[in-house]
This record gives structure tokens, sequence and C-alpha cells, in this order.
């Protein structure tokens, strides 16, 4: 099962080596890392994606929850909640592939952000199913480069993540 | 107005530190002239950075207070590590503080410049870089209080040089309460889970405690003590935990796991209620997981939620600090007790009895040979409990640990999570240190010794009175004994060639050494060593060869598979 977790951490030089050591050091799987600071600069924010049986994730919920950086954790997995992930993507586009990239963007509601003679840059917002899904729908062959963000989460309705 | 390298002494001094055991170089050199103007620490200055920290550990153990290192940059701090990974496995609360190269040329390969922060992260329970002066007062305070509260533990501080300079001069403020958010560790119980607790004690036909080394650490003998006698229940002990509850009573059925007795795995296996109390279900404590208890119902108390339900699933998780729980659990146990008559234990005890009746431990005596089990009776027998003893690795730690009967929380000190040979002489010295009127002495075999011997040089600086216990077989011979049982008597690289004359050897450092081969004369000579009250004493006692541990349970198999000695063949397993 894929769950992700979100923890504000200290935001102190380690923490996220801390974070990524404890992954490896423990076997566990790591889908994808985001890490950035909050509106309080002493505190990141960092969303997990990771796989595993009930007993693998109770355990790195409480590794986690060890480290001495770990302020508060919270598994959104388990309740209804919201999820983005941003991509980027360069395409070849020259004259012929124009009119099915636009529709493409049309479509999903993504949006060209940078164009030149041969190519374009594509930014798309959405759960990462949709991101899959758009990067499937493009013809064979124009990708250039792709980067996605990761997935980060919030919780539906007003309970926070806060201090 | 202090510089870095005063505020490090003094902050040691405002922790009540009383040794530090370091090793000097060039990123600390600051830290060493501060220490060499004041006069309240006591620096001791060990042959090895490995010893430091084995030295601070057992220190710690037998006094349940921070040990502290200091030690240099690169080579310093690497050398460390082992006695960190050591401490850390079973949750010792040292202070480590390690110079570094100064902060403008981290990150350059610098002289004797390790990213020491990352390589201790996976073996330390919090590490620090100080880059900013200013940060250092409160950093030690943090350091203490994260290493010696919750589960305990190691904590790195490293220190560039810069940042201890003699010539920046800051204010210095040593905060007496600190507040960690990120950190707070649970003290009490769940009171409904306490609740649940006991109504399952007050039903078990069959209960038995299994206790570990969270006891000791979080001084919670006495609530032990006064729990497992209102019960009845029997008790048994990991490795960890032996000593705080008196090894010499009847309700105690020796150690468990691969080399403990049989009564107390097969009481385990056959146990209705298990309560479970700072102990984190080792492997070598469980055998084989799916022939774990099962029938038990499982009680867990540990200040730590992720030893919980880590290995093996909990019916009642209690988070919170031995002590306390155990407390709390005594009192809603006499509370309920008043209304209700408990299941009689007598068919579970007289089940026990007969376990017991096999006598398992016996061995073959010699009139010839030295047996490893009769040293150890016989330093039973002359010490009368009277002492601290710690241990190397090997048969001779799992010798003791059968044979030496504990009977007080914080006498048996070794290396269990890690079992790192090498640890016995120099956590003998912490230990000395800190009781310097008490009877220290260190169990040992002829190739673990050799990895910290250098250590005999430091005994003889502060006049250490340690006694070496030595039981000199020739072999690795936990390493021989798997490769007897598992590997067809080959014995690859598991002979200790060349030995050195222990004797000399003890004679050039300064010390007195001894040799014992014949059994006859054992008690004696051990008298006369433990006569000598300011003297080292290193003997070196040939004992049997070819000795093996026993009972065990083999790799794989269940806590009811357990082998017995050769010579209990003619007995019925019951
Ligand atoms: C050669 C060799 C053979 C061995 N054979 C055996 C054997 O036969 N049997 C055996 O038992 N061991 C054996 N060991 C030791 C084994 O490897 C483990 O170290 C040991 O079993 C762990 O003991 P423990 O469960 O008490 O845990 P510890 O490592 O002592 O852990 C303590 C637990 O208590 C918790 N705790 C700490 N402080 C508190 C507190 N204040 N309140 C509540 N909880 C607290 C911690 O979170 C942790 O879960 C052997 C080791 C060696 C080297
Ligand atoms: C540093 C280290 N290296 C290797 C081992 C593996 N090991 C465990 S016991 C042992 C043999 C110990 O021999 P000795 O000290 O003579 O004790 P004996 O078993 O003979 O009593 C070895 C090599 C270890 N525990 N620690
Ligand atoms: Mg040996």
């Amino acid at each position: 099962m894929r769950h992700i977790i979100a923890v504000l951490l200290e935001n102190e030089a380690g923490a996220l080596s801390r974070v990524a050591g404890l992954f490896s050091a423990r076997g566990y799987n790591i889908e994808s890392l985001t890490v950035a600071p909050t509106e309080d600069p002493t505190l990141s924010r960092m969303t997990l994606v990771t796989i595993g049986n009930d007993e693998v994730i109770e355990q790195i919920k409480k590794q986690l929850n060890k480290l001495i950086d770990t302020v508060k954790l919270v598994e959104l997995t388990e309740g209804e909640h919201i999820e983005r992930e941003m991509m980027m993507v360069k395409v070849r586009a020259e004259r012929q592939d124009r009119e099915e990239l636009k529709r493409l963007v049309d479509i999903f509601r993504a949006k060209i952000i940078d164009v030149s003679e041969i190519s374009y840059v594509i930014e798309l917002t959405g759960h990462s199913g949709k991101l899959d899904a758009f990067l499937n729908a493009l013809p064979k062959g124009l990708i250039i480069e792709v980067v996605r963000s990761g997935p980060t989460a919030i919780a539906r309705g007003p309970k926070g993540l806060t201090l | 107005m202090l510089s870095g390298a005063e505020i490090v002494v003094q902050a040691l001094v405002d922790e009540g530190v009383e040794f530090i055991f370091g090793y000097p170089g060039g990123a600390v050199l600051h830290i060493y002239d501060a220490l060499f103007r004041q006069g309240s620490l006591r620096h001791i200055l060990v042959r090895h950075e490995q010893g430091a920290a084995h030295a601070a550990d057992g220190y710690a153990r037998a006094t349940g207070k921070c040990g502290v290192c200091l030690v240099t940059s690169g080579p310093g701090a690497t050398n460390t590590v082992t006695g960190i990974a050591t401490a850390y496995m079973d949750s010792i609360p040292l202070v480590v503080i390690t110079g570094q190269v100064p902060t403008p040329v981290i990150g350059s390969d610098a002289f004797q410049e390790v990213d020491t922060v990352g390589i201790t992260r996976p073996c330390v329970k919090h590490n620090f870089l100080v880059k900013d002066v200013r940060d250092l007062a409160l950093t030690i305070r943090k350091a203490f209080h994260i290493a010696t509260t919750g589960r305990p533990g190691p904590v790195v501080i490293d220190i560039p040089k810069d940042v201890t300079d003699p010539n920046v001069k800051v204010p210095y403020i040593y905060p007496r309460e600190i507040r960690m958010r990120s950190y707070n560790p649970v003290e009490k119980g769940h009171p409904g889970q306490i609740k649940r607790a006991v109504e399952l004690m007050l039903q078990a036909r069959r209960p038995i405690f299994y206790t570990g080394g969270g006891v000791i650490l979080g001084n919670g003998s006495e609530q032990l003590r006064a729990l497992v006698k209102e019960t009845g229940f029997p008790i048994t002990s990991t490795l960890m935990g032996l000593g705080a509850y008196p090894m010499s009573d009847p309700q105690f059925l020796g150690m468990l796991g691969m080399h403990g007795t049989y009564e107390a795995n097969m009481a385990m296996h056959e146990c209705d209620l298990l309560i479970a109390v700072g102990a984190r279900f080792d492997d070598r404590v469980t055998g084989k997981l799916e022939h774990f208890c099962p029938h038990a119902q499982i009680i867990h108390i540990d200040v730590d939620p992720s030893s919980i339900a880590k290995n093996v699933r909990v019916d009642v998780p209690i988070v919170g600090q031995v002590a306390s729980v155990l407390s709390d659990i005594l009192r809603v146990y006499r509370e309920q007790r008043a209304h209700l008559q408990p299941p009689s234990l007598a068919d579970w005890w007289a089940k026990i009895q007969d376990w017991r009746a096999l006598e398992c431990l016996r061995y073959p005596d010699s009139e010839t040979i030295i047996k490893p089990q009769f040293a150890v009776e016989t330093l039973y027998k002359v010490t009368q409990g009277d002492l601290y003893l710690t241990s190397d690795v090997g048969q001779h730690q799992m010798f003791a640990a059968q044979f030496y009967r504990f009977d007080q929380p914080r006498r048996w000190i070794n290396s269990g999570g890690l079992g790192t040979m090498g640890y016995g002489l120099p956590a003998a010295m912490g230990v000395q240190l800190a009781y310097p009127d008490a009877q220290v002495a260190c169990i040992s075999g002829e190739a673990s010794i050799l990895m910290c011997i250098q250590e005999l040089a430091t005994c003889k600086q502060y006049d250490l009175p340690i006694k070496i216990i030595l039981l000199n077989n020739g072999y690795m011979g936990m390493v021989r004994q798997w490769q007897e049982l598992f590997y067809e008597s080959r014995y690859s690289h598991s002979y200790v060639d060349a030995l050195p004359d222990f004797v000399k050897l003890a004679e050039s450092f300064g010390h007195i050494g001894m040799r014992v081969e014949r059994p006859a004369e054992l008690e004696e000579a051990m008298r006369s060593a433990f006569a000598m009250r300011d003297r080292l004493v290193f003997m070196d006692i040939v004992v049997d060869p070819a000795e093996n541990v026993y009972p065990m349970i083999a790799a794989g198999k269940g806590q009811h598979e357990m082998q017995l000695s050769p010579h209990h063949a003619d007995r019925e397993l019951a």
C-alpha cells in the first residue's frame, strides 16, 4: 500500500539526511520525498511517499517520530486529503506536432510556459496519477526532459498540521 | 565572558561531570588548554580513543550517570565509533565531544578532517555540529538532556577548532531547565492500558515476567522486585537485565534466550501471559519468531514506542518509564486483587520445577583441567557477589552470565547488542574510577583482551586495581563452538596462535601477572589476587579448550528446541 506521511521538522542542517539515512539504514522504501521551509522559518515540512504493509508503516512512523528533529507527524492517507504534484516537461515541438501538443495541454489543463523554435516547456499540476496519464498521452518520442516535484499533500477540512 | 574552550569546560562542570575520558590532538588543543587551567574535572588519559568511549560507557552503566569523552578530529573521532555504536545498541548515555577542523575549511579535505556527524549519524541518538560559539552552551545542555532522558543513548558534539578560539569571548549562561518542542519523552504510562494489563495479570494461569536492560537503565529494580513478590509470578531476564531482580531468588528462572536456561525458555514457550519490561525482543531471545510464546497474550512496557511491536505483536502496549509504570501497576494490582481471587499458580510452578529438575547448566567437573564454568563459580565463591564484573565477548561472557549470580543492578557490565570484543578492560576502568573502593573484575578471553590491551597503561597511570579474569582456552571459543556444531569442526582461523606470555605482559605494564593451570589451585590464587586491593592482577587461567556453552538454541530454532550439553544425553527432556 502507498502511504503519504507529512512531517514537521526543525529546520536544522542535517535534518533531511537523518530522514534519508533512516530509510536506507532500515531498508524502508522511499518513493519520493519533498521538503521546504514553512511560513515559520524554523520549521520545514516534509512529504514522504512510501510503500509497505501496516507493520512496516507503523515502524516508519515511530522511527520518524523518534528523530530528535521531528516536531510533529501525520499520515495523510489515513484520512481525506488532497495530493498535488508539479511537473515540467520539455518536449520537441516541431511545426507538425504543435497542434496535437496544444490539444493535450488543454485537455489536461496544463500550461505552456516556454517556447522555442523547436520546443515547449509544459507545466502541469495535479494528482501524481494525472501526471502519469499526461506523460502516457504525449506522442512517442517527443519528450526531451521531465522534472517532477514529488507529491505534496494536505488534509481536507479545518484541522492543520501545525504546532 | 568565556571562550568556546572555557565554555566546554565550564558547561561540563555545571553538568556535574566528574570524569572526562579523552585523548588530545590538534583540533581540541584549545579545550585541552582550558582543561589544564581548571581544577574540578578529572581527565583520564586513555591509550586509544575506543578505550575512551568504552570507559565512559562502563562508568555510565555502573553509576547511571552520563559518560563523557573528548577526542580530536579525524582519526580521534573515527577511533571512537566502535565505542559509540556499542553504547548506542545498549542504550547507554554518553556525550562524546569531538574536535573538528575550523569552520572555514570544513569540506575541503583539510588535515584530519572527516565528516564526524555523517559517520556517527546511524549510531547515535543525536549529534550536533556547532558552528557558532554562541550556540555552544545550549548545545551542550541539549546533548546531556537528550543522552540521559527517554531511551538513553550516545550524543556526539562536533566542535570546529575556531569555535573554541581562546581569543573570542562571549557571555556564558548555562540553562538549568530545557524544553525542546521536538523532543518530549513519555514518563507515565496510560492509565487505561495499565488497568487492562492488571486485568490480564489477575486472570493469568501461566504468567511470566520477561525483563531487560530497560529496568536497569530506568532504575526500576525496586519497583520490579515489589511487583514480582506481590504477584508470585516467575521471572526471567535478558543478558542486559541481569541483576535487576536478584538471581539467587527462587522466583528467578535464570537468563532466557540462546544460552539461557531450559526452564526460562520453556516457561516462555508455555506461558499464557508475557509481561515484557524494558526488553526489546532481540533475536537472541526470541529464537525463531513463529515459535515465540505461541499461547501468550503480551504486555509490553517500554519508554521507546518504536521498541513496541517491532518484532512481535503486542496486546497491551504501555509507553512510559519502567519505574513509574511498574509502581502504577502495583498500586492498581493491589486495589483490584482486594476484590477477587486470582487463579492458583501451583500447577504452573510445578511444571517449572520439572523443567528445573533437569539442571540444564550442570557440567562434568574435572580434577585435571579447569572448566570455565568452574572458574566462574570460583569467582562467585571468592567474591560472594560483592563485585562489579565487566566482560568481553565470547564464551566467557556467557559462562559469566550463567554462573555468576548478580543480585543487584549495575553490577554486570557487558556489550550485548553490538557484542564488542575489547569492551571489558576499558569499561572496568570507568567502573573502578567511579567506585575506587569497590572490587572490580573484567572477565575476558585471550582473543578479546588483546583488542584493547593498551589500556593496561591507563590502569597503571591511575592505579586502578582491576582484576582481569582471563579464561584462556587458546581459541576464539565462541567461534570455534559454532564451527564445531555447524561447520563439521573445520576450525577456520579461530585458533589464536602465538599468544603472548600474559604474566610477563602484565608485568611489563607494571602490574602483577599470575598463571593458573590446575583446578585445585584456582580458589587460593583468586583469593590472593583479590586480597591485593591496590594492585591490578592479571589472572591467566588456562581452561578446557574444548568446552562449549550449553544449553543453546541454534539459529533458526524455536525457543522450545533447546539443545542440552551432550552430558545430558542420559536425561529425558521433560
Ligand atoms: C555472544 C552473545 C550471546 C548472547 N546471548 C544472549 C542470550 O542468550 N540471551 C539474551 O538475553 N541475550 C543474549 N545476548 C544479548 C543480545 O544480543 C541483546 O543485547 C539482548 O538480548 C538485549 O537485551 P534487552 O532486550 O534487555 O534490551 P536492551 O538493549 O537492554 O534494551 C532495553 C530496552 O528497554 C527500553 N528502555 C530503556 N530505558 C527504559 C526506561 N527507563 N523505561 C522503560 N523502558 C526502557 C529500551 O527502549 C529498549 O527497548 C547475547 C549477546 C552476545 C554478544
Ligand atoms: C570486534 C569483534 N570482532 C569479532 C567478533 C566475533 N567474535 C565473537 S566471540 C569471538 C571470539 C572471542 O574469543 P575469546 O575472547 O578468546 O573468548 P572465548 O569465546 O574463547 O571465551 C569472536 C571473534 C566480535 N564479537 N567482536
Ligand atoms: Mg578464547
